[in-house]
């Protein structure tokens, strides 16, 4: 029996690392270390119920363990053969209770290929890595392929780069390894920076040896010896088991000189990121790796003609990458046939916001937004309105209620105004507003622009004044146009990718919800409350009790009301932050 | 590999492969407008970062507008350089610029002078839509560059140079997005960096951002001041770049012009820093013989090459990024240097004046003479030997303000006895010019033989390294030239490495030597406007009547009542400098966060 403990970061800050410990102790005190293993795997996507302990081979799925839930589930599960009820996942629409994982909506969906080995496997045992066909792919590409023959798979595998381009993979290392040179070098890169999105820390933390396995068949394909990983100081965790997993590769002569034997040499190194978005632009974290200030230049040349230190470099992310050992274990055909015509294979994404399933999850290429928010994503929390889905990060579109049956792939989220990114996904329900929600996104585009070109330096922050200036009531027609005008003008003149999609924030909710707009601007009101310089909370003096819930909860006490008499608030003083709002059970506190 | 057929705004060009979008549409003059960009030519510089995105224009079948300085032709390409969309987004970018830029047009330094000015004069704008907040960093003054920063449109024009030109390496970004900004690390001040004034950055700059320290004012109140001696000293290459701030012909000649508009100044002596040009001949070309016959004779404590000293910003780059090999140049003062020395001692005394009551103002091609005239072993008794260094533009400035018409001045010549100088002076003001006229001197000192031809063609051109060898009646001398301290360094490099085999070099920090100096009138980048004054200061040289220093009369008297010989005791003292590891002068950590405070 096999006892798999989450070992993901968000498992790990709540005390999995303990849990862990637990359980060995427990299994050790009642003599079962024969038949009982206790392991750290990687994420299991399921972050919202963290953390997670699953139990091999019955399936039995527990969520929200805590380190002192140890002994029951060794004393019950382990040796009575009784679940423990109470850490078993309860479906928030259908109110019942499941205890396989493939039974549960989260699941059911999902097609993890990036994924496999998270959630499987002991990310720090490269034995297990092995075991799960590891390295099977590196072998079989260095003992049988050419390097053209190698690359044509990838190329036929249809596989294009997750990080957010969506530019054809195979095509990438084909133009890489056609250039002629002294020196190439393959680059991976885990600069994730887009907010909420963790796939490629969780593929680094519980599957690190898939991404060195595709670095050196890369490395094969475009004729490097040398990888590079460019991976941010914030993600630890993630770095810790890289460095071990590396170590281990080398032992087993999987990195290093003439690896298995085949005269093939290649190494990796790790660079760190200081945590600058730009720098998952390829040629800004080409620069940054050299030691040059994070910013991107003008392409071309493309990294595959003059890349790392003025050499051929190919650059893709974690993602991509993990999906490489099973192409060519499976086959090109195998992976063209999941997904849509163009955009094939799955995709990961980071479920967010006012969704009941918060967590990482993986895709066919092709499945609906309804799928992935309603029924993997488990609905809307509390019950509320699905108002609209931000997919592709920062820069990403809000799309709404008429693109929820839109089968995801790179072609259709671009032509629905949005994009794929590296899959950040936030859900947003009826109580945000949309102006707000655009002015949070430039909000981070002005923080993480590079400042090197003029549209994107001044212009983003010039937006976020504008929409700021709306949010607070302030704005005319005037500004609405000049909105317009000037995110058409950064998407069409920046120098890149940041800067030509920054305003997709702004432009996606001006389309589809251009009442709110107009609402701010025309009647200096904002339709979902939010924007504090344009609501009031007022008391409803009919339904108002005199409970004096709202007066002790006001954190200015701006509200004044004898016990049992209608209460008063002092419209001066009050900071609408809502406290009274929440705390009445009467209904008896207006927004208006 | 065949030409490429490009539709330009409906006009069809064939161009070479690797040809950018700018570059075609220049050929048939559709000048689309550029401000990041910048390209001098023949010194292999062209910088197209591809910041600004004013130069976008709208490619046929592309999905966003391209920046036609940054990108290639391809075969088959349509171009459209006005039309609405790109006019609209030109515009609006111009607008998001300005929109971040103090507007103080009425007393900015650059008014008039000014490339984002005369944009936004081209563009048509009148009003600015967009506003909000300013980007505000802290002002910096050094002893002669001025940073206003928050005038800074990040064209990195001046990152260019410092790094890539210079490889002073001094200016680069800073900070991130709305605050990003050019500066020293850390946002240091100048002095506080290992700057040396070259003021390449200054002479690039399009914008106010970077200026020279003005002293127009402080010369004024000495020329109202009755109980001072004002005396001027003009360095060559002013002569030679002068008139184009007065609407004349790069390459013009205003020597005589020169000369009246400062006496119209009421400066009591009009002399030429030439003259110091010949002094520093007869004491570099005494060293050079001393060295070079010490060396021959196998002396051990000798090195070679010896180096030249007359350009302040290279002698603060050595001493800064070369402070080990600070034996090898030349002692020699430079010619600014070595005129005060002698105006506030010989020349005083001839007329009998204290130096305290004297003072010396140098116009200058130059923005690091403002910092070498306040170096502290230059002066005596705290009274420096040179009081105020002007550039060529604040010298056109003060003219303008007096209310001088230049254009119509008559000729006039030089006070004597320090107006009185030689051709070989004159050509101190081009690359190769220091060591030529060196040349010309040194080999009548070694051969005793008069020289046929004063010309050394072989020194002469715009190569940023140059190598030559004269025939020294059959020993061979080797000579090295670098121009921009990018090539100097490669130079030191190689003396540091032992693979030096020079004998003398000659080096400037500025490209082309002090004709593209940091105070010059600008010259946008046009390189053609650098070679007509080279051609200019060799014109002024084959029209002299004495083209040797040595044969300068004022010189032979001077060495005769007053200093001795070259390299005596006198000399020493008067015209002989010592470098130091400056290096060590950079503050620390802890200070920067004082000065931070």
């Amino acid at each position: 029996m096999h006892l798999l403990v989450c070992g993901g970061t968000g498992c790990h800050a709540s005390a999995s690392n303990q849990l862990l410990e637990n359980l060995k102790k427990e299994v050790a005190d009642k003599d079962l270390s024969g038949e009982v293993q206790v392991i750290s795997t990687g994420c299991f996507g399921f972050c919202e119920k963290g953390p997670i302990v699953k139990i091999i081979p019955d399936n039995t799925f527990y969520t929200e363990v805590k380190p002192e839930d140890a002994p029951d589930i060794v004393a019950e599960h382990v040796i009575k053969g009784r679940q423990v009820k109470r850490l078993l996942y309860k479906d928030p629409v259908r109110k019942e209770v499941i205890s396989d994982s493939r039974d549960m909506g989260f699941y059911k969906k999902q097609l993890r290929i990036a994924l496999r080995n998270c959630g499987f496997i002991n990310p720090e045992n490269i034995d297990e890595y092995i075991a799960a066909d590891g390295y099977e792919a590196l072998g079989n590409v260095l003992a049988d392929m050419t390097p053209e023959e190698a690359t044509k798979v990838v190329m036929d595998s249809g596989l294009r780069g997750r990080g957010g381009g969506g530019f054809p993979t195979g095509l990438k290392w084909d133009i890489a390894r056609k250039v002629e040179a002294d020196q190439k070098y393959v680059v991976c890169n885990a600069d994730e920076g887009d907010p909420g999105a963790f796939m490629d820390r969780s593929i680094l933390e519980g599957d690190p040896h898939s991404v060195i396995e595709a670095m050196a068949i890369n490395g094969y394909c475009i004729g490097a010896d040398k990888g590079l990983v460019y991976i941010r100081a914030e993600y630890p965790l993630a770095i810790d088991r890289l460095k071990t997993a590396l170590g281990q590769a080398r032992e087993y002569g999987l990195l290093g000189e003439d690896i298995l034997g085949t005269g093939f040499n290649f190494d990796i190194e790790i660079r760190y990121g200081a945590g600058a978005f730009v720098c998952g632009e390829e040629t800004a974290l080409i620069h940054s790796m050299e030691g040059h200030r994070g910013e991107p230049t003008f392409k071309p040349p493309f990294p595959a003609q003059s890349g790392y230190l003025g050499k051929p470099t190919n650059v893709n992310n974690v993602e991509t990458f993990a999906n490489i050992p099973v192409i060519y274990n499976k086959g090109a055909e195998w992976y063209a046939s999941i997904g849509t015509e163009k955009s094939k294979g799955t995709k990961v994404f980071a479920l967010a916001g006012k969704i009941n399933n918060v967590g990482l999850i993986e895709v066919p290429m092709g499945t609906t937004l309804r799928e992935v928010i309603f029924e993997i994503g488990g609905g809307i929390k509390n019950g509320k309105k699905f108002k609209a889905v931000q997919t592709g990060g920062p820069s990403g579109g809000c799309l709404t209620e008429k693109h929820l049956d839109t089968p995801i792939d790179f072609d259709n989220l671009l032509a629905s105004g949005s994009m794929m990114g590296s899959g950040g996904m936030i859900v947003m329900d009826e109580d945000d507003c949309m102006v707000s929600v655009a002015r949070f996104y430039l909000d981070f585009t002005v923080e993480e622009s590079c400042g090197k070109c003029t549209p994107c330096r001044v212009g983003n922050k010039r937006l976020y004044e504008l929409l700021d200036l709306i949010s607070k009531g302030n704005g005319t027609h005037a500004e609405l146009d000049k909105l317009r005008n000037l995110s058409e003008v950064i998407k069409d003149t920046s120098l890149c990718g940041l800067g030509q999609t920054s305003p997709n924030p702004v432009l996606s909710t001006m389309d589809n919800f251009w009442d709110e707009y107009l609402s701010h601007v025309d009647d200096q009101r904002c339709p979902a409350g939010q924007c504090k310089e344009l609501i009031r909370y007022e008391v409803v003096e009919e339904n108002c009790v005199g409970c004096t819930a709202c007066a002790r909860n006001c954190p200015v006490n701006c509200i004044s009301g004898e016990r049992k008499e209608v209460h008063f608030i002092e419209q001066s003083l009050c900071i609408k932050c809502g406290a009274c709002f929440e705390k009445c059970k009467f209904n008896a506190i207006s927004v208006s | 590999m065949g030409k490429l057929k490009v539709k330009i705004d409906n006009r069809l060009i064939e161009v070479e492969q690797g040809t950018t979008i700018l570059e075609a549409a220049r050929k048939i003059d559709v000048n689309i407008p550029t401000l990041c960009y910048m390209n001098l030519g023949d010194m292999g510089i062209e910088h197209k970062p591809g910041g600004c995105r004013i130069c976008v224009v709208e490619v046929e079948g592309r999905r966003n507008l391209a920046p036609s300085c940054a990108t290639d032709c391809h075969d088959g390409m349509e171009v459209k350089t006005h039309s609405i969309r790109v006019l609209n987004a030109r515009r609006t970018v111009m607008e998001l610029m300005l929109s971040d830029h103090p507007f103080e047009c009425l007393t900015c330094a650059k008014s008039g002078n000014c490339d984002l000015q005369s944009m936004a004069i081209k563009f048509g704008i009148r009003d600015i839509p967009y506003e909000g907040e300013k980007s505000t960093y802290k002002p910096d003054t050094s002893p002669a560059i001025l940073r206003d920063v928050d005038k800074c449109i990040m064209c990195r024009r001046c990152e260019t140079m410092c790094n890539d030109v210079q490889t002073v390496g001094v200016l680069s970004a800073i900070y991130r997005g709305f605050e990003s900004v050019v500066a020293p690390a850390f946002e240091r001040n100048l002095d506080h960096s290992e700057c040396t004034y070259c003021g390449q950055c200054v002479a690039v700059c399009p914008t106010a951002a970077l200026t020279e320290v003005d002293h127009t004012n402080q010369v004024l109140r000495a020329l109202a001041d009755p109980t001072k001696t004002v005396v001027v000293q003009t360095a060559p290459a002013v002569r030679a770049a002068l008139g184009e701030e007065f609407g004349m012909k790069p390459g013009t000649l205003v020597t005589g012009k020169m000369v009246a508009a400062l006496k119209q100044l009421e400066f009591d002596y009009v002399f030429d820093t030439d003259f110091a040009a010949d002094l520093t001949i007869m004491e570099e070309g005494a060293e050079i013989l001393d060295r070079l016959g010490k060396f021959l004779a196998g002396d051990k404590d000798v090195k070679l090459p010896i180096l030249t000293s007359c350009c302040p910003g290279w002698v603060s780059f050595f001493e800064y990024h070369f402070p080990d090999m600070r034996d090898i140049p030349s002692t020699a003062r430079s010619p600014q240097q070595m005129f005060g020395s002698i105006a506030k001692t010989w020349f005083a005394e001839k007329i009998k004046r204290d130096r305290k009551d004297m003072v010396v103002v140098s116009i200058m091609p130059c923005v690091a003479k403002k910092f070498e005239c306040t170096r502290e072993e230059f002066a005596t008794d705290n009274n420096p030997d040179v009081d105020f260094s002007l550039s060529t533009r604040e010298l056109a400035n003060l003219i303008k303000r007096a209310n001088i018409d230049f254009n119509k001045l008559p000729d006039e010549d030089f006070d004597k006895p320090m107006g009185e100088s030689t051709g070989a002076a004159v050509i101190f003001g081009t690359t190769g010019g220091v060591i030529e006229a060196a040349t010309r001197s040194a080999y009548e000192m070694y051969t005793k033989k008069t020289l046929d031809k004063v010309d050394f063609e072989q020194l002469r051109g715009m190569e940023g390294i140059r190598e030559a060898t004269v025939d020294f009646d059959g020993f061979s001398l080797k000579i090295g030239i670098a121009h921009g301290l990018g090539n100097a360094r490669k130079l030191l490099e190689d003396i540091r490495a032992g693979k030096s085999e020079f004998h003398a070099i000659e080096i400037m920090a500025c490209p082309g030597g002090c004709i593209g100096g940091g105070g010059q009138p600008l010259h946008h980048g046009n390189s053609a406007i650098l070679k007509a004054r080279q051609k200019a200061i060799y014109q002024e040289d084959s029209g002299k009547p004495i083209r040797k220093s040595h044969e300068n009369p004022s010189i032979i008297k001077l060495y005769k009542e007053f200093l001795g010989e070259p390299l005596g005791e006198k000399a020493h003292h008067l015209l002989h400098t010592s470098y130091f590891d400056r290096g060590k002068e950079i503050v620390i950590e802890a200070d920067v966060k004082e000065e931070n405070r």
